[in-house]
């Protein structure tokens, strides 16, 4: 058996040290060493973007990057998105809007979109489905994920303008 | 009016925020998946590379001697089980025999992809890597991978014995590994020969898989004294519990399913696959096992609907009656018999009034995996047929493709397939919305554009549904059903409890039992849960008022029949000055008598048939062959929507995965039967980019079976896209796809042949 590697990163603000082995991928140490079981697993081969999380502000799979390549590194995951009590915008528009159904691949729609918005702020639909093709949703058709999308960039865009003009 | 809707309804039709929404979105959501237990183990399957082979023998001892590994089994742990039939509801009659040997082989595999044994260990790559120090010796067989050459007298026989049977009807044995049904009425001889114009057509459709983004995944604890705890991802636990019974030949109240959030169904998780493995790993370990399938483990061993060949021939005189309809279809059942074709059949013409029809169907075994449900099981297929030759006729007949639905359109009353009058039913309203839609006029702007129309039917279910409600202190309330939850009944039961209760929904909290905890529950499949489970609820409901009742009288000192109740206000006809709001009376209750509670186990029958209609406009890339869809409305009449924004969810949900049927998904096998395609990357599941939004036209034609009107909404959104995208093309091009999906390879090969290509 490989021996285990200690890994410090900073997740969702809060440093972080854990062991691992280098074969386990970043999704199983969030969920099964960590249990930060928010991050999904969809598919386990980069294709359904159930486990986004974003590392140093880039989106990725968590999937398919190995636990190992973080140390040093600050993660963001789904346990992070509301803040002191308070939903971020998405997390309030997927609500109001409907964007969800079974629920199993909102964590990661919910970050891959704030990484979206994070670029784009105010995007167009088809700039939102192009970001978004890489999320699998089963349940919805995807209508009203899009449709909490553009609120929630409109919500936020709103905040913006206040936050400049105070 | 009807009378059932004369009370103003209050919470029913509106839209709040559903319960689990803010767990699903902070992460905190319990799934399968996020059980942890303590002294857990991890379980893994080792799989038949082979899609048809005699297991010849096992050597488990490598596998057993590697550190860290705790249990090791194969078929032969399981005792030999009884020949029970149990239902699965939807799922039909299942031999536990059949449904024992699919989650583990005994002497054959039967697809690629099948259980042979299982291994649990500290961690899931000791475990996995244990099951690959398995060794297995087979002899293999010639896989049989079509239904056309599985039906053949001379095809081997799959199983030695099987017990023919399929949803809804019971079948005879026809040939070597297949199951024939039939209905028929009048005389198809004299109707088609007193028709003005006939089409006859052959479609075939490959397997497709529901496509649920979480695995199969489960944790079992099996205690010392023969007591079986599961945390499990399924649609229907009391299912579930009643074949982990059959299978590890247990009785049924030793067993408790916990119900967690689920993550996708669509009729595939009513079925045990790693349930029984999971439980001996347990009892041989001592400890829980918690086993997860990968996503190859789920497309090559679980799920998908029936691929099909399909023969259709309608007939219809000079107006567009149509005269007589002769079907025959065969639908692949998967490794063992129980496939939908009897559902296929049932709803293929239902909708229309044809006065001569024979309808037949074959469940044809093949090595492939065991068929399982999917929205409308077996419909898509079957209206994906019918409705194009219904597009053909129309041409034929130089007719819009509205009016001839229109002037055979089945109506309230009018003669079901099966005998009985059709119920309420408002196909001709729905008929008549598309035809006043804007959609249905609009210009198209593009030489390879088309517009593409099919209209739909499904059965939908009633049954067995259990609730309990508790009156809290407070003047909240409590109620637990034995639903779980797919798609957000847990609002739209409390909105119904709420409504019947006269109270505000945030003052209900409604959560699913385990089966140890509530009554008897039939699986959340026919779009069934807010129809009958909602009918559970308004009962307890009821009972509570009648109970709040007596306590009223008793406070103001009065015959229960002075007292009267509605919209959550208790009245005293002997005194216009006392009345008691719920909440008031509740808070009393403690002080009157003691706390309230109420149970019902119902078994509604007055399901509401589901219609849907939908209008696509798609644009066809001569050059590539591929298929863009432009425009895309589906109307559907769901009796009374008790949360709009959730039926209109169903509705855009259910018309992709049709499009995903349409165009792109299919099971792709190679020569010696082994499945190709095990990845989200290759199995193509629509994404976000691939489609433009479904606008959803609710139309609510009452359903006397349901206090408030209620209809399932479920399915019936899956059922009209590939046909209709099919009429669509032909419209743009010229070209009649005879078979699905109707991917860019398929359509320019088509184009091809039609010399339509532009290459």
């Amino acid at each position: 058996m490989s021996k285990k590697h200690h890994v410090t990163a900073t997740i969702n603000g809060d440093e972080i040290e854990f062991l691992c082995e280098p074969r386990q991928s970043l999704l199983e140490v969030l969920r099964d060493v960590l249990f930060l079981t928010g991050t999904k697993e969809g598919c386990n081969d980069g294709n359904c973007g159930a486990c986004n999380v974003t590392v140093d502000g880039v989106l990725v799979n968590a999937c398919c990057m190995l636990a190992v390549e973080v140390n040093g590194k600050a993660l963001e995951t789904i346990e992070g998105m509301a803040r002191n009590g308070a939903l971020h915008p998405l997390q309030a528009s997927f609500l109001e809007e409907t964007g969800l159904q079974c629920g199993i691949c909102t964590p990661g729609f919910l970050i891959s979109s704030r990484a979206l918005l994070e670029q784009h702020p105010t995007p167009s639909e088809e700039q939102i489905r192009h970001w978004l093709a890489g999320n699998l949703c089963r349940c919805t058709g995807y209508d009203r994920i899009i449709n909490a999308v553009l609120k929630a960039a409109r919500k936020m865009a709103k905040g913006n303008d206040r936050d400049r003009s105070a | 009016m009807t009378d059932q809707l004369k009370h103003k309804l209050g919470v029913v039709g509106t839209t709040p925020i559903r319960p689990d929404g803010l767990e699903k979105v902070t992460g905190r959501a319990v799934f399968a998946d996020d059980i942890h237990l303590p002294r857990m183990l991890h379980g893994k399957v080792l799989r038949s590379p082979h899609a048809h082979a005699k297991i010849e023998s096992i050597d488990t001892r490598k596998a057993t001697a590697l550190p860290g590994v705790y249990a090791v089994i194969t078929a032969a742990d399981f005792p030999e089980p009884a020949t029970a039939i149990e239902s699965l509801g939807e799922g039909g009659m299942v031999d536990i025999k059949d449904l024992a040997d699919n989650c583990i082989a005994k002497k054959k595999v039967f697809y690629d992809g099948h259980a042979v044994a299982a291994v649990a260990a500290d961690n899931p790559h000791i475990a996995e890597h244990a099951a690959g120090l398995i060794s297995v010796d087979y002899e293999v067989l010639e896989p049989v991978m079509d239904v056309k050459s599985a039906m053949a007298d001379t095809a081997p026989a799959i199983h030695e014995n099987f017990t023919p049977g399929s949803f809804f009807a019971p079948t005879e044995k026809a040939g070597p590994n297949a199951g024939r049904v039939e209905f028929w009425d009048g005389d198809i001889d004299k109707g088609f020969s007193d028709a003005a114009v006939i089409v006859e057509n052959e479609f075939t459709t490959q397997a497709v898989h529901q496509g649920y983004i979480e695995s199969h995944v489960t944790t079992v604890m099996w205690d010392s004294d023969d007591r079986i705890t599961v945390w499990t991802s399924s649609q229907g636990h009391f299912g579930i519990r009643d074949q982990l019974a059959g299978i590890l030949d247990i009785p049924l109240s030793n067993i408790n399913i916990i119900p967690l959030e689920v993550g996708g169904a669509f009729g595939g998780k009513d079925s045990v696959y790693l349930d029984p493995l999971a439980a001996m790993l347990s009892k041989k370990s001592g400890r829980p096992v918690k086993m997860a399938m990968s996503r190859n483990e789920v497309l090559r061993a679980t799920g998908p609907s029936s691929g099909t060949h399909m023969k259709v021939r309608m007939g219809a005189d000079d107006k567009g009656m149509l005269l007589a309809a002769d079907i025959s279809f065969a639908y692949e059942a998967g490794a063992f018999p129980g496939g939908p074709v009897a559902a296929g059949i049932l709803t293929a013409t239902t909708r229309y009034n044809i006065p001569n029809y024979r309808l037949e169907g074959f469940d044809v075994i093949l090595n492939k995996p065991r068929i399982k449900p999917y929205r409308a099981p077996g419909a898509t297929q079957s209206h994906f047929a019918v409705e194009t030759v219904m597009d053909e006729l129309a041409e034929k007949l130089g007719m819009d493709p509205i009016e001839i639905r229109l002037k055979n359109a089945m109506k309230t009353g009018d003669r079901l397939v099966l005998g009985f009058p059709c119920p309420a039913i408002g196909g001709i309203e729905l008929l008549k919305a598309v035809k006043n839609h804007p959609h249905y006029r609009a210009p198209l702007d593009g030489e390879k554009q088309g517009r593409g129309l099919a209209y739909g039917f499904w059965y939908g279910g009633g049954g067995v549904s259990s609730a309990e409600l508790s009156v809290n202190a407070d003047g909240t309330v409590q109620v637990c059903t034995g639903s779980c939850d797919l798609s957000g009944t847990r609002m739209t039961l409390g909105m119904q409890t709420a409504e019947a209760l006269g109270i505000d929904v945030s003052d209900v909290l409604v959560k699913t039992g385990d089966t140890q905890s509530i009554g008897y529950t039939l699986p959340a499949w026919g779009s069934r849960t807010t129809f009958a489970t909602g009918i559970a609820c308004i009962t307890v409901a009821e009972k509570v008022i009648a109970k709040m009742i007596e306590r009223a009288a008793a406070i103001w000192a009065v015959d229960i029949e002075n007292v009267s109740f509605d919209s959550g206000v208790f009245s005293n006809g002997s005194d216009p000055d006392h009345s008691f709001t719920f909440r008031e009376l509740a808070v009393k209750n403690e002080a009157t008598g003691g706390a309230i509670s109420a149970q019902a186990t119902v078994s509604p029958q007055g399901v509401g048939f589901q219609l849907a209609a939908y209008l696509v406009d798609v644009e066809v890339d001569t050059r590539t062959g591929k298929v863009t869809v432009l425009r895309s409305t589906l109307f559907q009449d769901v009796g009374k929507a008790v949360h709009p924004d959730y039926v209109s969810g169903q509705m855009q949900g259910g018309v992709v995965q049709g499009l995903g049927w349409a165009l792109n998904e299919e099971y792709v096998y190679a020569d010696d039967g082994t499945l190709a395609n095990t990845t989200f990357l290759d199995y193509r599941m629509p994404t976000a980019l691939d489609l433009p939004m479904t606008e959803t036209v609710i139309l609510e034609t009452p359903n006397p079976g349901h206090p408030y009107g209620v209809r399932g909404a479920g399915e019936a959104s899956i059922l009209n896209p590939p046909a209709a995208v099919a009429n669509a093309i032909y419209d743009a091009v010229g070209i009649r796809m005879k078979s699905l999906p109707m991917s860019p390879r398929a359509v320019l090969e088509k184009l091809l042949e039609y010399g339509a290509a532009d290459l």
